[in-house]
């Protein structure tokens, strides 16, 4: 059997979904080997967020199976870390950074415990590993973007997850910072985590990641970077758009 | 000033202080986390919902007792709320449209009924119009007592649950995938606030009771970051107001107490909205100028200025 062979961190059958009666998702079969740098490449509106989401059980699917596995034991939500869109959030809420960045650990406390000392010392730490250690008890809102998209990686950080869902952690973020989260996936991989990223930016798709898949509504090509990250899996991805030569130009 | 050392001592003044502070107390922390989720509008939605519970639980059960008609406020209440979570999880209209709708077909519905009971007799004692507007001069102990027990009940959920109101007002996306259902906190947080408002119903009626629930919290929200001092400041805000509402409604000789309490509170709004540091507007005028002033002297061309 071929499960035996390779272990995969995720594991997706059949998932479909749908907004009204418009399907976003179509039967997407993905099979996500663990440690591996994965970017999730698309056209505008191919569902990128969305399959990140419907993985995640955030929105409903109208048929699928998703399973998460770390060595060869199945695990649960507790073990997969997020971090959504930073722009999902209200900024102006009242908390400082190393509030969000707590945040990170109530998902391990569960329910009613509070976070302790031990807690915000990893919280701490976790902020300094982000090169934000001297913005702890800042405003979040009076962060910049890419500071606040530091922030949510170390909330995210804070999770100790096997697995990682990450929405365009690169949007709206200088070249300064890009570095700086690619040297932490790059870190997460070596520790063995699977990162599953979207990701914009298709001229990095090979200097950051290994793994790739294309999508446009259904998976057009899902494999090593080497292998698939090619020109004509591009154009079948970005086909019914036609955007891949323009964006190819402008970039 | 002796009037009003007088008035401490008065028995009938204690109680409607008291009930006043506990309302102010009890709606300031909870109407932090509405107008953080921009939910604002509920309490508004809820108490006017409220009405037709009011006035059903007097037709059906004929009883005065304001425990009872709280009772079918908060029953009334709830569905409200309900069928809001319901109209915009399964429909597309937005939050604020399905409160507008719910909100005006439930009051139009109390409205009915309160014309339709004016005509049973023996109705007219049963004062059922001072829900609309509230009578906090009518507060009997065992009202604050009852408002002290929901007021600690509530408080207590707060606290066992602050971790995760607190995560999912900010982020329920991020609170979902580390398993807390949304679905199961917009349910207690929802209830919790139509708890708030019902216990409010008497003191300051359904028209006013919305802006108990907001005002304190964006008072707060103005001299703080941090969530909790909001909650606490909040609950402060909303408490002397309470109290400082009661006696100048005692003062000043037909000041009706549950205008006067909101009064009181705006005033502390508008306080807020100007004065206070960081968010205040006096405070960004300041900077503003500040910062023209420098870019006139040593920072840009001269023909900025003329702009």
């Amino acid at each position: 059997m071929e499960a035996s062979l390779q272990n995969y961190a995720v594991e997706v059958e059949d998932l479909t979904v749908a907004y009204d009666a418009k399907p976003v998702l179509w039967d997407i079969d993905l099979k996500i080997p663990q440690g591996k740098l994965l970017a999730v490449v698309g056209p505008n509106g191919a569902g990128k967020t969305t399959l990140i989401k419907a993985m995640l059980g955030l929105i409903p699917s109208v048929s699928g199976v998703i399973r998460f596995c770390w060595g060869k034991a199945a695990i649960g939500k507790k073990h997969i870390g997020y971090v959504p869109q930073s722009g999902s959030v209200d900024w102006d809420f009242p908390a400082t950074a190393l509030d969000v960045v707590l945040m990170g650990c109530y998902g391990r406390l569960g329910w009613i415990r509070r976070p302790g000392k031990a807690d915000g010392e990893l919280a701490r730490q976790t902020l300094k590993k982000v090169g934000m250690a001297e913005y702890a008890g800042r405003q979040i809102s009076q962060l910049s973007g890419g500071q606040q998209q530091r922030v949510f990686l170390a909330r995210a950080l804070m999770q100790q997850a096997d697995i990682y869902f990450m929405d365009e952690p690169f949007k709206g973020v200088d070249a300064q910072t890009e570095k700086a989260i690619v040297l932490l996936l790059k870190e997460l991989k070596e520790q063995g985590k699977t990162v599953v990223v979207v990701h914009h930016d298709l001229q990095t798709v090979a200097d950051y990641f290994d793994w790739v898949t294309l999508i446009n509504l259904q998976v057009v090509a899902s494999g090593p970077v080497s292998e698939i990250f090619h020109e004509e899996n591009l154009k079948k991805a970005y086909r019914s758009t036609d955007t891949l030569l323009r964006s190819g130009m402008a970039v | 000033m002796n009037s009003f050392f007088a008035l401490l001592g008065d028995y009938t003044f204690q109680t409607v202080a008291l009930g006043s502070m506990l309302l102010g107390i009890i709606s300031g922390v909870l109407g932090s986390f509405a107008v953080l989720r921009k939910q604002s509008l509920l309490g508004d939605g809820v108490s006017h919902a409220a009405l037709p519970g009011v006035v059903m639980a007097f037709i059906l059960l004929g009883s005065k007792n304001t425990e009872i008609l709280l009772l079918g406020a908060l029953v009334s209440g709830l569905a409200a709320t309900l069928f809001i979570i319901a109209i915009t999880r399964h429909t597309r209209i937005k939050f604020d449209s399905a409160l507008a709708l719910v909100m005006s077909v439930f009051f139009g519905l109390g409205l009915v009924l309160l014309t339709y009971v004016q005509k049973i007799p023996n109705s007219n004692q049963a004062g059922l119009k001072r829900f609309i507007f509230g009578q906090a001069s009518a507060l009997l102990q065992r009202d604050v007592h009852l408002m002290a027990a929901c007021g600690l009940l509530l408080l207590l959920l707060v606290m066992l649950f602050w971790k995760e109101l607190k995560l999912f007002t900010f982020d329920s996306d991020f609170a979902h995938s580390l398993g807390f259902s949304p679905k199961t906190l917009n349910l207690l947080l929802s209830a919790m606030i139509v708890l708030a408002i019902i216990i409010g119903l008497q003191t300051v009626g359904v028209i006013l009771m919305s802006a108990m629930l907001i005002a304190p919290a964006v008072a707060a929200r103005q001299w703080t970051n941090r969530l909790w001092v909001m909650a606490i400041l909040s609950a402060f805000f909303g408490g002397i107001s309470g109290l400082a509402g009661t006696a100048a409604s005692s003062l000043v000789p037909k000041l009706p107490t549950g205008p006067a309490i909101v009064l009181c509170v705006s005033l502390l709004v508008l306080i807020s909205l100007l004065f206070a540091p960081g968010r205040g507007i006096l405070h960004k005028l300041y900077r503003q100028e500040k910062n023209r002033r420098l870019l006139k002297t040593e920072g840009a061309a001269g023909n900025v200025s003329s702009i």
